[in-house]
């Protein structure tokens, strides 16, 4: 009685086994990006099935971090990796990612100059990553809480909001908002200790650290904070798509801005596909969909931008050149100083305990 | 004499190999390995598969010592599991008692089942549903304002307590289960013996059933203990601002910088320490059972 259950248990294995070599071996492209991030949205993924043949696997990473060491421990497997610009250069460097052709992307012609041209992505002339959206780590209120939306950073450190504030829990982010809140260059800091006094006066106003949108909009949800930091797709997306009472500050002081892009790792099986996949991804007609359907960062492509209503937010208030003026893009920052920042922002933790 | 019991033993391991050799077999791979690659990143200045050099290094235990930071942390995280303990063994001894001495049949299997039930729902799963219990407007707040005549406000959510309370509730089956199966074996005839010879109840609980249940009490508490001291997830989500620990300073080194040198150096110091307090513990624990 058992033995033949045994035997039926492991030939299934075996042919399980034997389906997934074979499905790997069709046309498919192997997708690594953050959940819930508009390469897995599944009308797209059918949308890209349907026009081109080739079969979208999509693969999450949690942090910077784990996306590089899912492409370190991971050589060709996968065929478009989604890399914040500022880890571009990293990955690079460690021969993680190849040039693109972009010839083979007839969308490329539309993406903004400056982001096209940006020295984080291209190197010696070739490009290592394909500018996708932009947005911004600002302030985000709920509605409930204000009778108008604040303009200043400083509301973070109002007694009023006491226990009713939030940041995210990461290290980079806490100190480069510092900086903003001390009146610093984020990419270049000079007074730490500033940044360090300032951040220990606002760590007894919050009442969580969270890290993901999920979090956030559920305390939303749930009326438990009043302004947190935020960023500029994900408050779109709690607006739009979860109609929860939140909306988008860009403080005086100004923001963290962000290019996220795609790049094509080391010893793809589908070139082809990822460069399809990325061309998918940069066309105005999903950016539209993205934007109207789930709500999203502002795209790189100037066509794709232009092709949204007038008083759309990511037209409207993020292509506004005065938003533009008072934004810092995240510059890549070396592994040394990102264990100093995380080792501050644990004795902030500590010392508030 | 002694030749034939070599003998005798020797083939008892003989026969025994093929039982063992799956379980061995396992720990090997799935322990033993991960864990000596884990002691060899210690002593590393950098990941090979980083793909920049590396050196041996004795910084990462360093690391612990030149900042007060990982002796607080290690201190709050060693009262964390003394207090998930103490509530376990409260809430989770009288259970055991009243499962092993005082239901029978088919009620004892409805309360067992309720004990385990939390042990077949995901971790995560359960976290969050307190997350709903605990926070300001919650199911506990909403439930105790209906019925109390005054108005309180209970927001327990990203606190200590809320800590506790996630932790307590994961880790309670333990105890419950290793105080039921010592409880079960204590003779009933030798506490009906007790209270004949004039002894009162709170007595034989001291005299009798306390001593002889303690093996169950001492394995609960290792069981619990232990892991409640790395934990991570339970204060990182219902922690809020108080909710850094010793576990989550770790899995920051191992997620949010890739510092695996130093996350299993942390990880390391923290074994020895649990090590150390349990061998301190054992000469009382095993007098005692």
């Amino acid at each position: 009685m058992r033995m033949p259950r045994l035997t039926a248990l492991l030939t299934a294995t075996a042919v399980f086994t034997t389906a997934l070599t074979l499905a790997a071996s069709a046309a498919e492209v192997h997708v690594l990006n953050w959940k819930g991030y508009g390469a897995d949205e599944p009308w797209a993924v059918a949308a890209f099935e349907k026009a081109t043949g080739n079969k979208v696997v999509n693969d999450f990473f949690n942090s910077e971090q784990e996306m590089l060491t899912k492409i370190r421990t991971n050589p060709g497997l996968y065929d478009v990796v989604m890399i914040n610009a500022a880890f571009n250069d990293q990955a690079m460097a460690e021969k993680l990612i190849q040039p693109i052709d972009t010839s083979k992307l007839p969308n490329y012609a539309d993406i903004s100059k400056d982001k096209a041209s940006s020295p984080m992505l291209d190197h010696d002339g070739k490009v290592y990553g394909v500018p996708w959206v932009w947005g911004l780590t600002a302030l985000a209120i709920n509605e409930k809480s204000f009778d108008k939306p604040p303009t200043s950073i400083a509301e973070m450190w109002d007694p009023a909001h006491k226990g009713r504030v939030v940041i995210r829990d990461d290290a980079v982010e806490a100190v480069q908002f510092g900086a903003i809140a001390t009146g610093q260059n984020i990419n270049d800091i000079k007074d730490m200790d500033a940044v360090k006094t300032k951040l220990t006066s606002l760590m007894p106003q919050i009442k969580t650290f969270w890290s993901s949108e999920n979090d956030w909009n559920q305390m939303v949800a749930s009326n438990q904070i009043d302004i947190g930091t935020y960023w500029s797709g994900s408050a779109d997306r709690a607006k739009t798509h979860f109609k929860l009472p939140v909306s988008l500050v860009i403080p005086r002081e100004g923001a963290v801005a962000w290019l996220d892009a795609f790049s094509i790792p080391v010893g793809s099986k589908n070139v082809e596909g990822a460069q399809a996949f990325i061309n998918w991804m940069i066309d105005p007609k999903f950016y539209v969909e993205w934007v109207t359907k789930v709500g999203a960062p502002v795209s790189a492509n100037t066509k794709a931008v232009e092709a949204l209503p007038e008083d759309a937010f990511n037209r409207k208030v993020m292509g506004d050149p005065e938003v533009a003026k008072r934004i810092q893009f995240q510059a890549p920052i070396t592994d040394a100083q990102r264990e100093a920042y995380l080792a501050l922002w644990q004795q902030l933790k500590v010392d508030v305990k | 004499m002694a030749v034939e019991g070599a003998v005798a033993s020797r083939s008892g391991l003989r026969s025994a190999l093929p039982l063992l050799a799956p379980a061995y077999l396992w720990l090997t791979v799935a322990i033993f390995l991960p864990l000596s690659a884990m002691v060899f990143f210690s002593f590393m200045t950098d990941l090979p598969l980083s793909g920049k050099p590396w050196a041996f290094t004795l910084g990462n235990y360093a690391a612990f010592f030149s900042q007060s930071l990982y002796l607080t942390l290690l201190l709050a995280s060693l009262r964390l599991g003394l207090e998930v303990t103490l509530w376990c063994v409260v809430i989770g001894y009288p259970a055991a008692y009243v499962l092993a001495k005082v239901l029978k049949g088919r009620s004892r299997e409805a309360i067992f089942l309720l004990v385990i039930l939390p042990f077949w729902s995901n971790g995560l799963v359960r976290i969050f549903s307190w997350a709903m219990v605990l926070r300001e407007g919650g199911i506990l707040d909403t439930a105790l304002n209906a019925v109390l005549p005054f108005k309180i406000n209970i927001d327990l959510m990203y606190s200590y307590p809320a800590v506790i309370i996630g932790l307590v509730h994961s880790y309670v089956p333990y105890m419950v289960l290793t105080c039921y199966l010592t409880l079960q074996a204590i003779d009933d005839s030798l506490i009906e013996a007790g209270r004949s010879l004039g002894a009162s109840r709170l007595q034989v609980l001291k005299r009798v059933i306390i001593p002889l249940s303690m093996p169950g009490l001492v394995a609960g508490a290792a069981l619990i203990f232990v892991p409640v001291v790395g934990s991570f997830m339970e204060p990182r989500i219902l922690g809020g601002r108080t909710g850094t620990f010793y576990g989550t300073v770790i899995e920051d080194q191992f997620v949010a910088v890739f510092n695996w040198p130093l996350g299993a150096a942390l990880s390391f110091i923290l074994l020895a320490v649990v090590l150390v307090i349990l061998a301190i513990a054992s000469p009382v624990l095993r007098r005692a059972a």
